[in-house]
């Protein structure tokens, strides 16, 4: 897949490096992602993704090594950080309130408040605008909700991962993870993930993907990125490798010279 | 699915919403009462103040609790607070004026509420251990005080403002409850705070994820919550021109099984502030409809916990459902 329009690179990690204790979850992890393009990050059982993303994300700070973001270095200590320099995480369980509809999940802690300044200087909510808003970003992205006031619990998981996803991509994100945004999800529901991906990267996003579902990988992602024991040992674009040459470097059982 | 089909199908979510519930049962019970006890005063508007009145400092106790709630923690603390609260109001008010009586008064509100908080955060126990242990530690304060004497009150000025006053014609312990009530209803309803102390309570993990100041949000509504004990116990001396180390002593339960039953989740995440007053008022219908029926003390306890049991039933039911 070409995106000649689109190479200027938006996260770029450098040596990143994170240990507990003893446990060097990450030893050396280095790789880039262009703007509008979906990077896969595979690896095994404990080979570090979600100690990666925790520390793009800002959940851990990294022990050492460098990020950078549409060039600039950034220094990324809390969720904050990370939303600040325009990243967001969709978080494997969504990070949303049970009991909140749809549009307070949307907003939530990014309320539109009134107009009126006094009203405004306490947190009143315009929940007509919010609802306004949510239905235009959740159109943008093709996704059909039947009633904004639904109760987050009542939503199917496609669904939900679909507000997941437009919640991120609502607050301006150039670069949006997801921790296995499928895996709990039935094969349309799926597509309709991969479909939404696809959505947001031709709008210039830049995505990275963790799953562990090769299928998953090939249909949506651009480049694939493997960590194995903590270090990125392979970078390489899907549409080169077969599933099982994934596989094989997932495993360690095939290595390609870095 | 034609338009009608839709209305109908809407007004049937409306009618299960779990929110609705304290209607139901506070028409019955009023309904039940008006029936049985027609040929007493029950059914008269003069009754219903005095309800209203008897009930206020309960009614803001719930309204507060509804706040510790609405994050996911209960605060058992809140009758000694009554207590403690009446008893430096009243001490104070032999020295000084009404203000910095009421701001004292107050001031051991939020000291508690701040205390219960960092305790909880701190430790990362549990709210009901905390609460439990501090409820006593203040009620050994409140009795030590005073020497289990009780403190009069006889200035005019604080008994109008906090008990016997009218406004308007309405009684200032139902303008007390309506304030209040109106206050907190705006903030759980209308503003950002008020969503993000439900978010807190409904999911903190996601809340902390979205950038939520989880710990500041719960330490709030902790402070909120003894505040609204510490006016109680201001509206109880104004009522009864005195504090004493027994005051909200007993309501505890009462409060409890008020909130819950008026659609707010023991567990965090909903909070139903119109539940909660009535949930009160409801109460106090039932002790009221319990005297005039001729039930005692005991048995009136022993019928607030039966409601209380109902009220979590029916909490812990839903949350299984749903
Ligand atoms: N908070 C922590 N404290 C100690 N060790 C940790 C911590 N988090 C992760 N680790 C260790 O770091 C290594 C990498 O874990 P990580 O969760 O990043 O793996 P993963 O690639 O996401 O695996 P999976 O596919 O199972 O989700 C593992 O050995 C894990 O035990
Ligand atoms: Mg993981």
């Amino acid at each position: 897949m070409v995106r000649s329009a689109l190479d200027q690179v938006a996260l770029e990690l450098n040596s990143i490096k994170k240990s507990f204790g003893g446990v060097h979850a990450l030893q050396d992890v280095t790789f880039t992602i262009n703007k509008g393009e979906v990077v896969g990050l595979l690896g095994d059982n404990g080979a570090g993704k979600s100690t990666l993303v925790k520390c793009i994300s800002g959940v851990y700070a990294p022990d050492s090594g460098e990020i950078r973001v549409n060039g600039k270095a950034v220094y990324i200590s809390s969720p904050e950080d990370a939303r600040a320099a325009g990243i967001e995480t969709v978080f494997q369980d969504l990070a949303m309130i049970p009991e909140f509809n749809i549009v307070q999940n949307l907003f939530l802690n990014r309320e539109i408040k009134h107009k009126n300044p006094i009203l405004r200087w306490l947190g009143w909510l315009d929940t007509k605008a919010m609802t306004k808003r949510a239905r235009k970003s959740l159109n943008r992205l093709n996704t059909r909700i039947p009633c904004y006031n639904e109760q987050i619990h009542n939503l199917s998981g496609g669904q939900r991962q679909a507000i997941a996803i437009a919640r991120a991509v609502n607050w301006g994100a150039d670069i949006v993870i997801m921790d296995e945004p499928t895996a709990a999800l039935g094969v349309e529901q799926s597509a309709q993930v991969n479909d939404l991906i696809k959505v947001i990267s031709s709008q210039g996003v830049a995505v990275l993907l963790i799953s562990h579902n090769m299928q998953h990988v090939v249909e949506t992602c651009d480049r694939a990125v493997v960590l194995y024991q903590g270090r990125s040992v392979a970078d390489v674009a899907v549409a080169d490798v077969t599933k099982e040459d994934l596989v094989g470097l997932i495993t360690g059982a095939k290595k390609i010279a870095a | 699915m034609n338009a009608q089909m839709l209305s109908l199908n809407q007004l049937k979510q409306i009618a299960l919403h779990r929110e609705a519930f304290i209607y139901y049962i506070f028409f019955f019970v009023l309904f039940f009462f008006a029936i049985v006890l027609h040929d007493t005063a029950f059914l008269t508007l003069s009754n219903f103040m005095n309800i209203v009145k008897q009930t206020a400092p309960l009614t803001i106790m719930a309204v507060g609790l509804t706040f510790a709630l609405a994050v996911g923690h209960i605060d058992l603390s809140i009758g000694s607070v009554v207590a403690l609260s009446a008893l430096v109001g009243a001490l104070l008010l032999q020295h000084t004026g009404i203000p910095l009586a009421v701001l004292g008064a107050l001031l051991v509100g939020v000291t508690v509420g701040l205390i219960n908080g960092l305790l909880i955060e701190r430790l990362q126990v549990s709210s009901l251990l905390i609460t439990l242990g501090t409820m006593g530690i203040i009620t050994g304060i409140a009795r030590q005080i005073t020497n289990l004497e009780s403190v009069p009150i006889i200035n005019q000025d604080f008994t109008f403002f906090f008990g016997s006053g009218k406004v308007l014609g309405l009684p200032i312990l139902l303008l007390w409850t309506l304030i209040i009530g109106g206050c907190a209803y705006i903030i759980l309803k209308k503003l950002a705070a008020g969503r993000h102390l439900l978010a807190v309570g409904g999911n903190p993990v996601a809340a902390r994820a979205m950038g939520i100041k989880v710990t500041r949000i719960r330490l709030y509504a902790l402070i909120a919550s003894s505040t609204a004990a510490a006016l109680a116990g201001l509206l109880y001396a104004g009522r009864l021109h005195g504090a004493r180390y027994t005051l909200g002593e007993a309501d505890l339960l009462t409060v409890i099984a008020a909130v819950a039953i008026g659609g707010t989740s023991l567990f965090g995440g909903r909070a139903c502030i119109v539940g909660a007053i009535l949930g009160t008022w409801l109460m106090g219908i039932i002790n009221n409809g319990l005297i005039l029926s001729g039930f005692s003390t005991n048995e009136q306890m022993i019928a607030r916990g039966v409601i209380l049991v109902i009220a979590v039933a029916i909490g812990v039911k839903e949350i299984r459902n749903g």
